[in-house]
């Protein structure tokens, strides 16, 4: 197989960005938790908050040090790989970047050091809301890092120079507030919530029913369960809620992606929406499917009788307003149609596993009402896949997003394979690519087994001696509370 | 001033910022296996910068993110030209991030072993290749009329650019002893104050080798005084370091890193990155720039924030203002793992 710059720079970006995006919604959502807890031992005094703060907050740190080095290759890559995309939108995407920057990651990366080892240097309180300030780090992080993407699928707020032959940014709030934005910031927060929660509770549950030895035990982690599953359910309400509006501002700004979220090749008024479909690979034609009558109308437009415009149609539309050659590499001249199954699949995959996290969560708050620990065998294995649910949608979530915007890197002003940088040849995008992918397989597996292991072992008790201090203690000769 | 300058400045501040901060824990990370003979050394050591590197780091993030606003053209050119020393860089970023949060995760000899490696070759690689890239992007590369780099991996690796990389790296490692005798006390801050010493003297030598080539090459009045500067600056953190007081030595080392990088940056202005190219383009603060709209923006955010940053992560070095040593060092946390 041939491959050029173009094919190598996007298996690259696809690879470091879904593994880059296992641990960023663990991190938002797990710093949330973690500060509760902690806020919960600070008012309490009651040791189970603190044991399970520092048993979550094991786990948060190894996997947020796996999320911060890796998001380093995240601010290069642009630079690296799409050299061309960064001249052709760096005055309006650079500054989402370099704000993320500035507000996000000085505040996650300082206030997570005084976390981890100002236990016996910080009050109490103070010591509690740097966590709360690490995760208003992770948000500010997604709110920017989303409104770039935003403009990405819905570019805005700009206009393009014909002398230096860029997009050029004239409203910083309407890039700031894209309407993609604000469907999108929810929704991947939202989905962030489910992903932390699901986690604890994958953990907490098992704990809960394999190795808790007494009530004190059976207790924390029940209510570790308990709160955690009421996250993944009331998270997963909104995430379907934001994610139904994401739906309408999507097929007002970017039809074709619609549409090639069902495969609908012909434009229906009204539109079924099918849960599953056996057609020819590129979905053109269909040989089995089980279908629900009028969802893809309601999901697209709000309206049971509403009209969605098929692939066909939006194919001869975009055609004539963007002229005939998108990029011929990957799709034939005048084809602006994404990779249909890709789409189709990707879709279906999101909402099912993340309907099937909530379904898992309603199972659990169930099975544990009134101090029950229940020890089905279905309910384990459920409660252990639990975590890999949302992880998963989210990753088809992004696959779906940003295949569905092909071939465009910037939505109607430039293509993916304009995108990339011209000066690196293949032999320099591969060799990239083969490290940076070595070297993810090689910590990822690393990191799951330190997940693994200090999951397992669970929350240590806490001893009286063993406290962390109301107030800071200056004595010069104590050891460090904490060390590495 | 014009904005442009104003936002090369703010860009030569970040970097300045990134140097005199992770630059003394590059020093830290390289020293490991030399001052950090025992055990509870090397945890003395990597403690010293625990709670502070990922914040320093932020620094290097922050110029990336920078440069990619306020100057797309040479984010592109510089990002994808330097290919290679960058993904090399990424990789050295990446273990050694890592290493300092999973090292002590379990308690077994090989395993620390392995983080040891990673700390000590993730810290030397980017403090030698940053040196690099200054050397070359000071030197100008070969960049052509599309302000595309035109050249190779082995067009980076000149003389005066590798001299630019020894120059980083014994600056990093001068530093680096410096903080660790401001820091500890006891065995650790006696080996790292005697070691100071040395590697100043080395690093004094090829700074000012180096500091006088870019002068000859491409230096104006205002980088002269800039250079003049950090020699001095270097000379009386020495001198301070001999007369045993740490913390005027850090402000010694601190302050040569500093101007030293001020003056590559007023060296290269009105350059960002100058072509070799005879017909090539070479990269300005006018024609790399952004607009006028996006650098006010950019500076109205960079005015609100940057005082709270400074602010917040000096706070972090008071709270942690306390000197340890290897009695302050708790017994190993349990790991879940058998040794």
């Amino acid at each position: 197989m041939d491959l050029d710059t173009l094919d190598i720079a996007r298996w690259q970006f696809a690879i470091t960005t879904v593994y880059h995006f296992m641990f960023v919604p663990i991190t938002i959502g797990l710093s949330a938790i973690v500060a509760g807890y902690e806020t919960a031992w600070v008012r309490t005094r009651n040791p189970q908050w603190l044991r399970l703060t520092r048993f979550f907050g094991k786990l948060f740190l190894i996997n947020f040090a796996i999320g911060v080095v890796t998001g380093i290759v995240q601010e290069f890559q642009f630079g690296m790989n799409w050299s061309d995309y960064s001249r052709f939108v760096g005055d309006v995407f650079g500054a989402p970047l370099a704000i993320e920057g500035l507000l996000a990651f000085f505040l996650e990366s300082t206030f997570l050091g005084l976390w981890i080892f100002g236990w016996d240097r910080l009050p109490a309180r103070l010591h509690a809301a740097c966590m709360w300030l690490v995760h208003l780090g992770t948000l500010f992080s997604a709110y920017f890092i989303l409104a770039a993407n935003s403009f990405m699928q819905n570019p805005v707020g700009y206009r393009y120079d014909a002398e230096t032959g860029r997009a050029e940014m004239t409203d910083f709030a309407a890039v700031m507030f894209n309407k993609v934005q604000l469907v999108t910031f929810p929704h991947t927060v939202l989905a962030a919530y489910m992903t932390g929660a699901a986690f604890v509770v994958g953990v907490a549950f098992w704990q809960l029913v394999r190795k808790a030895r007494d009530e004190e035990d059976r207790s924390m982690y029940r209510s570790a369960v308990r709160s955690a599953a009421a996250v993944v359910l009331v998270a997963g309400v909104g995430v379907t809620i934001s994610g139904d509006f994401q739906g309408k501002v999507m097929t007002e700004v970017q039809p074709m992606k619609m549409a090639a979220a069902e495969a609908l090749y012909g434009t229906e008024q009204p539109a079924d929406f099918s849960v599953f479909t056996v057609g020819s690979l590129d979905g053109s034609e269909e040989r089995f499917a089980i279908k629900v009558p009028r969802l893809l109308s309601f999901l697209a437009t709000g309206d049971l009788e509403g009209e969605v415009v098929g692939i066909d149609e939006l194919r001869e539309q975009y055609a004539e307003e963007y002229g005939s050659d998108p990029g011929a590499a990957y799709y034939s001249p005048g084809d602006y149609t994404p990779v249909i199954p890709l789409t189709y699949w990707t879709f279906r995959l999101m909402m099912g596993l993340g309907m099937a996290a909530a379904a898992i969560a309603v199972w659990i708050l169930w099975a544990t009402r009134a101090g029950r620990t229940p020890r089905g065998r279905w309910l384990m294995t459920a409660a252990l896949a639990l975590p890999f649910l949302p992880l998963l949608a989210n990753s088809f979530g992004w696959i779906f997003t940003e295949m569905g915007r092909q071939p465009w890197a910037v939505f109607g002003l430039m293509t993916t394979q304009n995108a990339v940088s011209p000066s690196v040849s293949p032999t320099e995008a591969l060799v990239s690519l083969v490290v940076l992918t070595l070297l993810y397989g090689v910590l990822a597996v690393i990191e799951v087994k330190l997940l693994l292991g200090y999951a397992r072992h669970g929350a240590d008790k806490v001893e009286d001696d063993d406290l962390p201090p109301e107030r800071p203690d200056h004595d010069p000769d104590r050891p460090l509370a904490f060390a590495y | 001033m014009e904005l442009t300058t104003v936002w090369f400045s703010l860009i030569a501040v970040l970097w300045i910022g990134y140097f005199v901060l992770e630059g003394f824990d590059f020093g830290v990370g390289m020293l490991l296996p030399v001052i950090g003979r025992t055990e509870d050394e090397r945890r003395v050591l990597i403690n010293t910068i625990g709670p502070v590197w990922d914040g320093n780091e932020v620094w290097l993030l922050v110029a990336g993110g920078a440069t990619f606003a306020a100057f797309p053209e040479w984010y592109a050119t510089l990002f994808s030209g330097f290919y290679l020393p960058l993904l090399l860089i990424l990789v050295a970023l990446i273990v050694r991030g890592l290493a300092f949060e999973y090292r002590h995760k379990r308690d077994d000899v090989a395993w620390r072993a392995r983080w040891d490696l990673a700390i000590i070759v993730g810290s030397a690689v980017p403090a030698v290749l940053w040196g690099v890239a200054f050397g070359n992007i000071l030197r100008g590369v070969p960049i052509d009329g599309d302000l595309e780099y035109a050249g190779g991996f082995f067009n980076l690796l000149n003389p005066y650019a590798l001299l630019g990389g020894a120059t980083t790296l014994l600056l990093f490692l001068t530093h680096g002893a410096v903080f660790i005798s401001l820091k500890t006390s006891g065995r650790v801050r006696e080996h790292a104050r005697d070691l100071a010493t040395r590697l100043g003297l080395g690093a004094a030598v090829v700074t000012v080798v180096f500091l006088g080539w870019t002068q000859l090459d491409t230096g104006t009045a205002a980088s002269a005084l800039a250079f003049a500067a950090a020699a001095v600056a270097l000379v009386l953190g020495l001198l301070a370091v001999l007369a045993g007081r740490d913390g005027w030595s850090f402000v010694g080392t601190f302050l040569a890193i500093g101007l030293g990088v001020a003056g590559l940056f007023l060296a290269l202005f009105p350059d960002v990155m100058p072509t070799s190219l005879a017909g090539g383009t070479g990269l300005t603060t006018t024609n790399a720039a952004a607009t006028a709209y996006t650098l006010k923006i950019m500076t109205v955010v960079a005015v609100i924030f940057t005082p709270l940053v400074l602010a917040y992560q000096a706070w972090t070095y008071w709270v942690f203002r306390r000197r340890i040593s290897v009695d302050h060092i708790p017994a190993p946390l349990p790991t879940p793992f058998a040794p």
